[in-house]
């Protein structure tokens, strides 16, 4: 396959997969700031957004004040904000249409048709009473494109390329949003109820509140929490899940590509390990947060090793 | 169709479907094809103009068409015109036997924007220059076909001849099957098989075979990834391939692959910045001298644009004699160079009667229609002319025959044109069809895209006597194939 193809193919997945990442953030602090006595109050709910959102910097650079408004243009409409979920549309299409040939026609539909209705809502999708109703639809466009590509594509090398993106993107993300909200699992707590509601927001974020039922059989605890988001092999949006899937399909790559193996695939390796093996005690013991930012350095050199093994030819 | 005589028997089907269907279910197709079109994302890019920037080119679902035995002659003809150019590009760079025989003036050539000099002396794999032309033609008669034009060069538009009869097929299943219509569906195989017989002297095996496209801003993008995906084969663009010991190497994930053949959409100026442009970001550095040593094929050849000058068109029939020593089936539209003295009074006295048109234009733009002209644009005209005449040719405008077409107010006449497309690889091959044209103005003689021009399916039909047990012509295995995409 050519080397742009599969670039274009795994930042296609990429920026679909953060178009939804970044709703189901949205979501989780629209429902936390509308709730009173917040640890930091609602402002630090929308800084914090913009922290695992990655769009931080580029918020700062515009010298707007953190408030709602500006946060939720800022991630949802913003042409300024690269990250923002009209430019991830925009940007998914994009490199979709740069490789239309490599999409099954679901999967372009799915894409297209996002893009045409992205261009149709953009003007009122900000609004108070439309924005959860905006939110919901990223999501449900973002479940279908993986659904479209899941059920239609070839399971060759195109198909290898989409799913990492995907999952590097979803790894990267839940790491992110957990970080967002360590002071909630890790810090001292300033009220009981609220970081309740910390934890059951960030668990509905990732689809995971009634799954951590099903797997704990018991109230909600911080260090379970975590325990669910990063070692847990059942729930699909946990890092250990995201990696797994990360690992084999370098491998797969690797078959298909005469045996070509490198940097990637001993990264994704060495994390899935570590991953594996994890305990959650441990972590907590060594700190979240640290634990944390050095997993998502980890992320970051993974992606930059597929990039330039497979991605710049 | 003909205003006095009423419908052509080749219509007498479509008819009766409208007769009996009317016309609000003709307009219900009309916006089915068009969001047919829409999904599958059969655009055509046109940028810097405002608005949307991924247009559709609009389309008219009443057919064009021809009887198999008017196609026959077509096809002789188109055979015949496109062997005359290939020879004579090979002359061009090769000995100009033509010049030296004094059939076309040598500053004709040597002093032509689209004579390529690197290409001299050079003779490509199996003497092959155009391995694909589309010669728009026109009708005036039952039995006139005048050439408009050639292109040589990069001619597009064949995506639309197979999306069209796709629609067709599933907007009017009945209507097509109650016809005997010629297939078209197979033209990527044909392609593909022209592109395998170009391969280099040194490709050893299975020749691999690429586009090269200039991007997806280029209007034809959607056409470039639409054969690509049809042939089975890579849409590549510059940067996606190099060139190291004269062979042409894509960038793959598992490393460099050689490539034997490009079927190229990037114009010459822009294939190589060692040889052409120097600014050019599209093309590959060293790919001109891959393909002067025998490494990759580039089809079509750099430098065939020279056989499709509008300059050059009024020697075309002269080429025919030449080259092959028969008589052109095809008629030339009588053209007037007015960098010739003679010519150029002529088109100054008669500018209400001729259409002008710019020698190295194209896309219908900076053309003057004569007799639908105001008095200031024809006297705008003139200046142009007197001022810089080698830029100019005319030619009469012909009584060009009109098809029945949807418009606002019902069906009505409209002027059209037909690009066939005639593949040369060992053998002349053509689909039989090709790309319908239609002004959608009313009156108007320009069909281009860019001008308000619309698109219909055409159809070839069997008017021979019926054989037994296949009066109704299925898709054929090659369109089978089409299914999946």
């Amino acid at each position: 396959m050519l080397s742009r193809t599969a670039d274009s193919l795994f930042w296609m997945g990429r920026y679909t997969e953060r178009a939804g990442n970044i709703a189901r953030g949205m979501q989780v602090a629209l429902r936390m700031a509308g709730l009173a006595g917040s640890l930091g109050g609602a402002q630090d709910e929308w800084r914090g957004l913009l922290v695992s959102a990655g769009a931080e910097h580029g918020f700062r650079d515009t010298g707007r004040a953190v408030t709602a408004d500006a946060v939720i243009r800022w991630l949802a409409l913003d042409a300024e904000n690269p990250s923002s979920i009209a430019n991830c549309l925009e940007a998914a299409r994009r490199n979709g249409r740069a490789v239309r040939t490599a999409l099954t026609v679901d999967m372009w539909e799915a894409l297209n048709d996002t893009w045409r209705e992205m261009r149709a809502r953009a003007g009122s999708a900000a609004e108070q009473d439309a924005l959860p109703g905006f939110l919901d639809w990223v999501r449900a466009r973002t479940l279908l494109f993986n659904g479209a590509a899941a059920d239609t594509m070839l399971r060759n090398e195109g198909w290898l390329f989409v799913h990492l993106g995907v999952m590097l993107e979803r790894a990267d993300n839940t790491a992110r949003l957990l970080d967002a909200k360590h002071p909630a699992l890790a810090g001292p707590r300033a009220d009981g109820a609220v970081a309740y509601a910390e934890w059951q927001a960030l668990l509905r974020s990732v689809s995971a509140l009634r799954a951590f039922q099903w797997v704990y059989h018991t109230r909600l605890q911080p260090d379970l929490v975590a325990d669910l988001l990063l070692f847990r092999q059942e729930l699909p949006r946990s890092l250990v899940s995201c990696h797994s899937r990360l690992r084999s399909a370098l491998e797969a790559i690797a078959e298909a590509t005469g045996g070509r193996r490198g940097e990637p695939q001993r990264i994704a390796a060495e994390i899935h390990d570590r991953l594996a093996k994890g305990r959650i005690e441990d972590v907590m013991a060594h700190g979240l947060h640290d634990w944390l930012t050095a997993q998502i350095d980890r992320n970051i050199e993974l992606g930059n090793a597929i990039q330039a093994l497979y991605l710049n030819g | 169709m003909n205003a006095e005589t009423g419908v052509r028997p080749a219509y007498q089907g479509i008819a009766a479907w409208i007769a009996q269907h009317g016309l609000a279910a003709l307009a219900t197709k009309r916006g089915e094809a068009e969001a047919l079109f829409r999904r599958v994302g059969i655009t055509f890019a046109v940028y810097g103009e405002g608005g949307d920037p991924e247009r559709l080119i609009p389309f008219d679902v009443i057919p064009r068409i021809l009887a198999k035995s008017e196609w026959d002659r077509l096809a002789r003809g188109l055979t015949q015109r496109v062997k005359a150019l290939n020879a004579f590009i090979g002359d061009v760079y090769g000995g100009q036997e033509i010049v030296r025989a004094g059939r076309i003036p040598a500053a004709l050539i040597a002093q032509n924007e689209a004579y390529c000099r690197p290409m001299e002396g050079f003779r490509p794999p199996a003497g092959v220059f155009t391995h694909i032309s589309g010669i728009d033609l026109v009708r005036t008669g039952a039995d006139d076909f005048y050439v408009l034009e050639d292109n040589c060069r990069t001619p597009s538009g064949v995506s639309y001849m197979l999306e069209n009869r796709e629609a067709m097929l599933r907007l009017f299943p009945g209507l097509c099957s109650d016809h005997r219509l010629a297939p078209v569906g197979h033209y990527p195989e044909e392609l593909l098989e022209t592109l395998k017989e170009a391969a280099p002297p040194n490709c050893k095996g299975a020749p691999r075979v690429a586009i090269l496209t200039p991007g997806h801003f280029n209007s034809a993008y959607y056409e470039h990834c639409f054969l690509a995906d049809e042939m089975g084969v890579e849409v590549v663009e510059g940067a996606d391939l190099f060139v190291e010991d004269d062979i042409v190497f894509m960038r793959t994930t598992a490393g460099p692959k050689r490539v034997d053949v490009l079927y190229r959409r990037v114009d010459d100026d822009y294939l190589d910045p060692r040889v052409f442009k120097p600014e050019s970001m599209l093309g590959v550095p060293g790919i001109f001298a891959a393909y002067r040593a025998g490494n990759v094929t580039l089809a079509n050849a750099p430098g065939a644009g020279i056989a499709d000058d509008k300059a050059i068109y009024p020697f075309v029939p002269e080429m025919i004699r030449f080259y092959l020593g028969e008589e052109p089936l095809l008629q030339n539209v009588p053209t007037f160079l007015c960098e010739r003295d003679q010519d150029r009074a002529y088109v100054l006295d008669n500018l209400d009667k001729l259409v002008v048109k710019l020698a190295r234009g194209s896309g219908g733009y900076g053309m003057l229609v004569g007799p639908h002209a105001t008095a200031a644009q024809r006297a705008e005209f003139a200046q142009r002319i007197k001022a810089k005449p080698q830029d100019y040719i005319a030619q009469p405008t012909l009584a060009l025959s009109t098809v029945p077409t949807l418009a606002e107010a019902g069906i009505a006449p409209r002027h059209v044109d037909l690009r066939p497309y005639v593949l040369m690889g060992k053998d002349v091959r053509i689909v039989p069809g090709g790309l319908t044209r239609v002004a959608l103005r009313e009156g108007s003689l320009v069909v281009n895209s860019s001008q308000g021009g619309g698109t219909k399916d055409t159809w070839v039909v069997d008017d021979g006597p019926a054989k037994p047990g296949l009066g109704v012509v299925d898709d054929g295995p090659a369109q089978s194939q089409r299914q999946g995409g």
